[in-house]
């Protein structure tokens, strides 16, 4: 098996010499190959979806009936935070980031994202916070503060136990990581797409990281900004958020939403990428209407800072500030729209191949849409007023995050899971995993929706009898067990499938960019010859030449006059050296965080010393790598 | 405008058939069946936007099915043939920009109207009810700054008044909830926020806290009781009474001995130290920032609403409120084998249902259960 395998490496300088692992953990724990990375980021994410979902299944079975006392309102606070936090922050962010990892670059054409020391050093950074945060359950216990962690709840009088040091230390750190692989992406997609790929043939997943990882960049400091107040609050007794004192807690929910909003697009944004690849390539025909799809990411993306206080009608901003977020948000149903209908489009007319990953991608645009149906609906002030913090927005958020991110990176899975292991998920079990998964989240989700407007506030850890409740809740856990049943359903096929899939061969789906190209999984180089693009479908059009004297084939990007040539003399490949930095700087931050966590001075001194000696290792451990001499493969098209 | 009329009358019990089949839609904390004028805007404008989404849910749907269909590979034939290879269309681009540019014109223009109609900061008039609300943990603590009322968790007004709400908290996030006469407005230390409510009809309307605020979150319910403007009238001759009424209750004899071993236990066992209850010249004023206690009698709810108010839960609650209501502050008296506990507790619950009860039992299993005159 040949998945991500690390290439054997000559030469090294520097104080810990570059390893060379081809296989075996350390292999894992140095390697800088952004597939690799991705593998890594997707089963990390992976784990943490299944830690999220026992959380889950947790609070559905205390909810399961009225004025049942199995788990205590501590432990349900600290279920449904690190529910919220697990699925937000170490699940499906990271997912998308995953996926964005691995096939960026093989979209674009590129052998490796722009820095891989600083891609590495941004996963171990994103794990060892995951497992920091987790820690806390030894520890004292967990956050229980909810997901967003209002001021002053977070405040040491209210909140003497750690678990709101976990929560802010773990997210302050994580971001850290979350950021330099947004500049990672930024620089990459930037510098580093294939010959002729301007910016009107990138693929759309890679347009919608590109703006991803933009929000990324302005969404974090303000989070950032805020953890850091309240860390200086509980540990220098700092006052900005104690009422106490005069503090006014709003300033809290402002900033935390100013991240939030994009937030929810940070994780969306991918999702909408992701669709847009496997509706084209399941439809056999070219996006509809590429140029609008971009420009609506674009929009929706630049919107996300705009509508932060639509999470804080109910706090008493006054009338005109509710009426201009209310507008706001609204608009941001336009664009969104436009990309369904799009979507629709791209099916209309073509001959349209319903294989799992389309499955998926067909539930994510009905779910989505009610998603987004309910979302212009909490967009209007005086019916947020009543459904704001019930249980419609837990479901509106699941129809959204659940029903849209998590959906739509099934598809992916699906869709991608033979270009990076070379086998296929058997499509029998994956049909049955279909029905399971997408019928059981409706069967949890939906009844949600009315448990709310009957007058089910969210985030209770019980709730009265024959007030209207029962069947919903009832129904909600029912449902917990239907979809679990497929989640583990897609987990174990695919595990299975890692050694005993049917070979997938290199383009199993009939695929029209870039990553279809390469081998499957791809060689440690990605390509064996860096293609040139004349196409947003490169792929497609040159599997089908015939396309060509057809006017409506090409896309206007398109350049007919320059084909790839058939064959290009090859240069020897740059194959960059894995590296220890980035592993020990994380394991730095990690120290850090209990370090800070304790307010232990000596453990900080020695994190930091970790820290300053890693990076500074790093930048002096020289170029490193080694140059490889590749044979183009005789047809495969690279 | 008669649309609207016909509007209000034909969309919700069609509007909610559709959506759930005959499910459960009415309890005593649903919005769908508001019994205020702030409610009813608030929910007529859902209506609305449930239309305008069925509307667009038809279009989407309809149209993805049938593309689902008819452009399936099955149906299609030929599994190799290539479709047109079509790339966009600047008219159905515009078009599908139109439409939900149209759509949520179509919702903003209410929405802003609704805004202004029902969240902008009122001040008092004449015939106004004024109440100062303070959220604590877990309780609600209701004051009547013209009468100079004091209460905790139940909330009374007169019909037909508007209730004008001065919302603030004494510790952590707290949010006024009361399904079917408003939407909810959150309680924020060093915080000015107003609600403003009316309801159409006398009745018992459920509230809860909707913002988390730790531990007995789930058990921070209320009551506001809608009086007619007479029984308004007596409840707050009662309070204003308080002294009076208490001091000579006009219980049966049998219970007067165990009333008075229970306000014996009342100062015994500490409650005074926390809670006041007026009108005994005995007893120390308690700490304003723990529950009222005066005309206790008068209460239907026990514990933030959490139990019905009679002897034999008020004492249950009174013997162990960690099982009734976990995670709140209230003291444990009694250790569990303390054989007095249980004589005790039923002593203290009859001296608190003595307390501004001239005899009246006004709480039948109707108006306890949610007010069936109010659920309309």
């Amino acid at each position: 098996m040949a998945i991500g395998r690390q290439p054997a490496a000559t030469g090294d300088s520097g104080v810990l010499s570059r390893p060379t692992w081809t296989t075996g953990w350390a292999s894992w724990l140095t390697t800088v190959d952004h597939k690799r990375l991705g593998l890594l980021y997707l089963v990390s994410s992976f784990i943490f979806l299944g830690f999220g979902s026992i959380e889950a299944f947790l609070i559905r079975l205390q909810l399961a009936r009225p004025e049942q006392q199995l788990i205590s309102p501590d432990v349900f606070n600290q279920m449904f935070t690190m529910h919220g936090v697990t699925m937000v922050f170490l699940a499906i962010m990271p997912m998308g980031i995953g996926f964005a990892n691995y096939f960026v670059p093989l979209m674009i054409g590129a052998r490796d994202l722009a820095f891989p020391r600083l891609n590495a050093f941004g996963y171990w950074v994103y794990a060892l916070a995951g497992l920091f945060l987790y820690t806390s359950f030894f520890l004292g216990g967990a956050p229980d503060v909810g997901w967003f962690a209002y001021a002053p709840l977070t405040s040491l009088s209210n909140n003497p136990g750690n678990g709101v040091d976990f929560y802010m230390i773990a997210l302050l750190v994580s971001g850290v990581g979350t950021l330099v692989t947004a500049m990672n992406l930024i620089v990459t997609v930037i510098n580093l797409r294939a010959p002729g790929m301007t910016f009107m043939r990138v693929p759309l997943f890679v347009w919608m990281m590109l703006v991803t990882s933009f929000l990324i960049i302005f969404a974090f400091p303000p989070l950032t900004i805020a953890l850091f107040q309240v860390i200086m609050d509980r540990t220098f007794g700092t006052l900005f958020y104690v009422p106490e004192a005069g503090a006014l807690p709003i300033l809290w929910q402002h900033l935390f939403w100013i991240f939030g909003h994009p937030e929810v697009y940070i994780i969306i944004l991918p999702a909408f990428g992701v669709i847009s690849e496997v509706i084209p390539t399941f439809s056999r025909k070219p996006l509809f209407g590429y140029p609008i799809m971009v420009l609506s990411g674009i929009f929706i993306g630049f919107m996300g800072f705009a509508v932060w206080s639509h999470h804080m009608f109910t706090t008493g901003l006054g009338p005109v500030a509710n009426t201009a977020f209310a507008l706001t948000s609204f608009v941001i149903g336009i664009p969104t729209g436009i990309k369904v209908f799009n979507w629709i489009a791209t099916m209309w007319g073509g001959h349209v191949r319903f294989a799992v990953p389309m499955l998926y991608a067909t539930a994510f645009l009905i779910t989505f849409t009610l998603g987004g149906i309910t979302g212009i609906m909490l967009a209007v002030p005086p019916f947020d007023a009543q459904v704001q913090d019930s249980y419609f927005v837990v479901a509106h958020f699941h129809f959204v995050m659940g029903g849209g991110a998590l959906l739509s990176f099934l598809a992916a899975l699906y869709y991608w899971f033979p270009k990076m292991t070379g086998r296929m998920i058997p499509e029998g079990l994956g049909r049955i995993a279909f029905w399971l998964v997408v019928p059981g989240f409706y069967l949890i989700f939906w009844p949600q929706h009315f448990a709310g407007m009957v007058g089910m506030p969210r985030r209770v850890q019980t709730y009265e009898a024959n007030i209207g409740l029962d069947a919903y809740n009832m129904m909600s856990t029912a449902g917990t067990f239907v979809f679990g049943a497929g989640m583990l359903l897609v987990l174990f096929s695919a595990i299975w499938a890692i050694r005993n899939g049917k070979i997938a061969g290199d383009d199993p789906w009939d695929g029209r960019t870039l990553e279809w190209a390469t081998t499957s999984p791809p060689p440690h180089y990605d390509f064996d010859v860096v293609p040139e693009v004349n196409d947003r479908d490169p792929v497609w059009l040159q599997k089908h030449p015939e396309l060509l004297e057809r006017r409506d084939a090409i896309s206007e990007a398109a350049d007919p006059e320059h084909m790839p040539p058939e064959h290009v003399e090859q240069e020897s490949i740059h194959i960059p050296g894995q590296s220890w930095y980035p592993f020990i700087a994380a394991l730095g931050t990690f120290v850090g965080s209990y370090a800070l966590l304790y307010h232990n001075l000596f453990l900080g001194l020695f994190a930091s010393l970790i820290i300053f000696i890693s990076c500074y290792a790093w930048a002096f451990e020289g170029v490193g790598g080694h140059h490889e001499h590749v044979t183009p493969t005789v047809g495969g098209r690279s | 405008m008669p649309v609207v009329r016909w509007f209000r009358r034909v969309a919700p019990p069609l509007g909610l058939t559709l959506m759930l089949g005959g499910c459960v839609t009415d309890g005593p904390r649903s919005m769908m069946h508001p019994a205020g004028e702030v409610a009813r805007q608030q929910m007529d404008l859902f209506m609305w936007t449930f239309w305008l989404s069925i509307a667009v849910l038809i279009l989407v749907v309809g149209v993805l099915t049938f593309a689902i269909i008819r452009f399936r590979r099955q149906y299609t034939g030929d599994k190799d043939a290539i479709p047109n290879q079509v790339h966009g269309s600047v008219p159905l681009e515009i078009t599908w920009t139109i439409i939900p540019v149209i759509i949520v014109i179509l919702v903003a223009v209410p929405t802003v109207r609704a805004i202004f109609a029902t969240e902008v900061r009122v001040t008092a008039e004449e015939g106004d009810t004024i109440v100062n609300v303070t959220g604590y943990q877990w309780w609600w603590r209701f004051e009547y700054p013209e009468l100079g009322i004091v209460t905790a968790n139940e909330l009374h007004m007169p019909v037909g008044s508007r209730l004008i709400l001065d919302l603030d908290s004494a510790d952590v996030l707290h949010s006024f909830w009361v399904p079917k006469l408003a939407g909810k407005r959150d309680m924020i230390p060093n915080q000015e926020n107003q609600l403003w409510l009316s309801a159409d009809e006398p009745g018992v309307y459920y509230g809860h806290c909707a913002e988390l605020c730790l531990g007995a979150h789930a058990y921070m319910r209320f009551r506001v009781i809608v009086d007619t403007q007479e029984d308004y009238d007596a409840w707050v001759a009662a309070f204003q009474n308080a002294g009076q009424q208490a001091e000579t209750p006009a219980q049966p004899v049998q219970d007067a001995q165990l009333i008075d071993q229970g306000r014996a236990l009342f100062a015994q066992k500490g409650c005074i130290g926390c809670h006041t209850v007026e009108g005994f010249a005995s007893f120390p004023t308690g700490n304003p920032d723990y529950p009222n206690l005066t005309n206790f009698g008068l209460r239907r709810t026990v514990g933030a609403a959490v139990l019905e108010n009679n002897r034999e839960n008020l004492a249950r609650w009174i013997r162990n409120p960690q099982a009734v209501k976990p995670g709140n502050y209230m003291p444990t008296l009694w250790r569990a084998d303390d054989p007095a506990a249980e004589e005790e507790s039923s002593a203290i619950a009859a001296y608190l249902l003595s307390l501004g009860s001239e005899g009246q039992e006004p709480r039948t299993q109707a108006d306890a259960r949610g007010g069936s005159d109010g659920d309309r």
